[in-house]
């Protein structure tokens, strides 16, 4: 079961990678490093509000620009539990189910969740839980290929598998 | 119902006759990529899955281009990480310090990326390759290490939109100014998940450099691959350089299109992306005279080929850049760089007080070898200007054309190439 109860931090649309984690940094592969310096340039509090607030609620096109996989590796590491979005830019959306960062796209919650409202968010069924408001959001399951990798833990295990299995 | 180009490519490398976008297909790829930024990621997680061998020596290629010549200590790390890796596992296509260039630039050139193909590559800018009539698209590390491993990755079959342009193209307006202006029309999410397919007159007289120029930016409309039809301009480019068979796919007068957008060209005019998104696109001729700028980038997987160098040159021949502006130019491939220096380009720009850099994809994206400073501003000729991106969190970067670019660099201001007299 996947469930995550948390407070939301908001951020707004078209979030790309370069503030996510600049290129400056992008000379370690070590997540904790990486989540030094997360969203620094967007946020200088960004580390501290994260404490206190573990769930992200973004709008469009989260995530746009580079394929660096350090970007939802940073965002992991400082202690994000998920991300909800309007809508996710398609390499980032590959590269956060890859590494086992779960998101969740649910356009018409974006806009009614307010930073620091207690949000719980149902992985399993779709279900995005405003409980500071009551208010409940609905959306569609991941396809079936997609939640076997979420399953088995992110693409590298999934691999695991299929090899094993001849494939 | 016909099929377009992107999904006979991919039904072609499912094994089926037949794909429907949103369907998801397992499909064979004909060539991979990975960079020092992204390589050593993936070698990490390729190492996790426990593979032996990598599935085709000969159809990855590791391109040692974002942070060298190395920049430090660190980045020489995972650069030494990507030549161990290559060396144990005997991949043909590594391309060492003096022979290596930006990645985009340099595999077509050496006719390892061809018509056809369905290729993955570590880096966004991958969606270039669409230029050739190739299936192409960026992922991420772990992407590319299961692909490593295995040969194959997952797809979501991507709709796509058509993009047909007609008229005649003026002077100084480039394949640069086509996409720009496209992303201004839609959006920096525009073409998100799906397939961008450019056509019409205007793309079928456009030479090889200027469709790799549009398709390398279609990931800056959110675009999943960018794609031309092949023809003519591209057997003539790939005929000679092929390192393997190719396939030239065409697609069907009745494909299905989410959306078809039709443009004359005939008064459009050189544009400039002002900060923060390529899609804050604005025609040179409503720019004002005021902006003034501290650097001038000439190079990029966008901007860098022999071609963008020419018109870079033809602006700059008997001018001095600026004396507040630093002109930093990168050829994009040691062969390029070798043109250059034939055709007397290089000459040009360092009469006019340029500096050149080795090939790299450093400046572009604020790694090395023009970082910006506080406050600072650039017009760059490379395909992003978010927030700091080249550099310092409050420095600016506008992107245009080469031509546009080197006139700025005279003037010292966002100029016009018609403000410089070209001097033959």
């Amino acid at each position: 079961m996947m469930v995550f109860r948390g407070f939301a931090l908001k951020y707004g649309d078209n979030i790309d990678t370069d503030v996510i984690i600049p290129a400056r940094y992008l000379n370690t592969t070590d997540p904790k490093e990486l989540s030094e310096h997360c969203m620094e340039d967007l946020d200088l509090d960004f580390k501290n509000k994260v404490k206190e607030k573990n769930i992200l609620v973004v709008g469009e096109n989260f995530g746009c620009g580079s394929s660096r996989e350090h970007a939802p590796i940073a965002i992991k590491a400082s202690g994000v539990q998920c991300i909800i979005a309007k809508s996710f830019a398609r390499i980032f959306y590959r590269n956060a189910i890859n590494i086992g960062l779960p998101i969740l796209e649910v356009p018409e919650a974006v806009d009614k969740i307010n930073e620091g409202d207690e949000i719980e968010v149902d992985f399993d069924n779709g279900i995005v839980k405003n409980i500071s408001t009551g208010e409940i959001f609905k959306t569609f399951p991941f396809p079936p290929l997609i939640q076997e990798i979420i399953k088995k833990g992110g693409l590298i295990n999934f691999a695991k598998e299929r090899i094993k299995g001849g494939k | 119902m016909g099929m377009t180009i992107t999904e006979k490519i991919l039904a072609d490398h499912s094994e089926k006759k037949e794909v429907y976008p949103g369907e998801l297909i397992f499909a064979k790829l004909d060539f991979i990529l990975a960079n020092d930024i992204t390589g050593p990621l993936a070698i990490k997680e390729f190492e996790k899955i426990g593979a032996e061998k990598v599935f085709d020596s000969e159809r990855i290629a590791l391109i040692p281009d974002h942070s060298t010549p190395n920049k430090d200590i660190k980045s020489a790390m995972q650069s030494k990480m990507l030549r161990d890796f290559a060396k144990k596992h005997n991949i043909k296509y590594y391309y060492e310090v003096g022979r290596v260039g930006i990645e985009h630039a340099l595999l077509p050139e050496e006719g390892l990326v061809l018509p056809g193909d369905c290729i993955i590559g570590a880096d966004s800018h991958t969606c270039t390759y669409g230029a050739l009539g190739a299936f192409s698209t960026g992922v991420g590390s772990t992407d590319f290490a299961y692909a490593m491993a295995t040969g194959e990755i997952w797809f979501k079959v991507p709709e796509s939109l058509k993009f047909v342009y007609y008229g005649k193209l003026p002077q100084w307006v480039t394949g640069k100014d086509l996409i720009l202006q496209t992303i201004g029309y839609i959006g920096v999410d525009g073409a998100r998940y799906k397939a961008m397919e450019f056509t019409g007159e205007v793309i079928r007289t456009l030479p090889m450099s200027d469709r790799l120029t549009i398709c390398n930016m279609a990931i800056e409309a959110g675009a999943k691959n960018g794609i031309i039809e092949p023809d003519e301009i591209t057997l003539e480019y790939v005929k000679g350089r092929a390192k393997r068979d190719y396939k030239f796919y065409k697609s069907d007068s009745d494909a299905n299109y989410k959306e078809i957008y039709e443009w004359d060209v005939s008064k459009w005019e050189p544009v400039v992306a002002f900060p923060h998104l390529p899609s804050n696109v604005k025609p040179i001729s409503s720019i004002s005279k005021d902006i003034y700028i501290d650097q001038v980038y000439i190079g990029s997987c966008t901007n860098g080929r022999i071609e963008d160098l020419r018109i870079a040159a033809k602006i700059l021949k008997g001018h001095k850049v600026h004396p507040d502006v630093r002109l930093i130019v990168t050829p994009a491939t040691p062969r390029i760089y070798m043109e250059a220096l034939k055709e007397g380009l290089i000459e040009i720009f360092l009469d006019a007080g340029a500096s050149i850099t080795p090939p790299s994809c450093g400046p572009c994206l604020g790694g090395h070898l023009g970082v910006l400073a506080e406050g600072e501003r650039a017009v760059a000729t490379t395909n992003r200007n978010f927030v700091g991106r080249m550099g310092h969190p409050k420095s600016e970067v506008y992107l245009a054309n080469p031509a546009v670019a080197a006139a700025s660099a005279i003037l010292g201001r966002i100029a016009a190439p018609w403000e410089v007299e070209v001097k033959d």
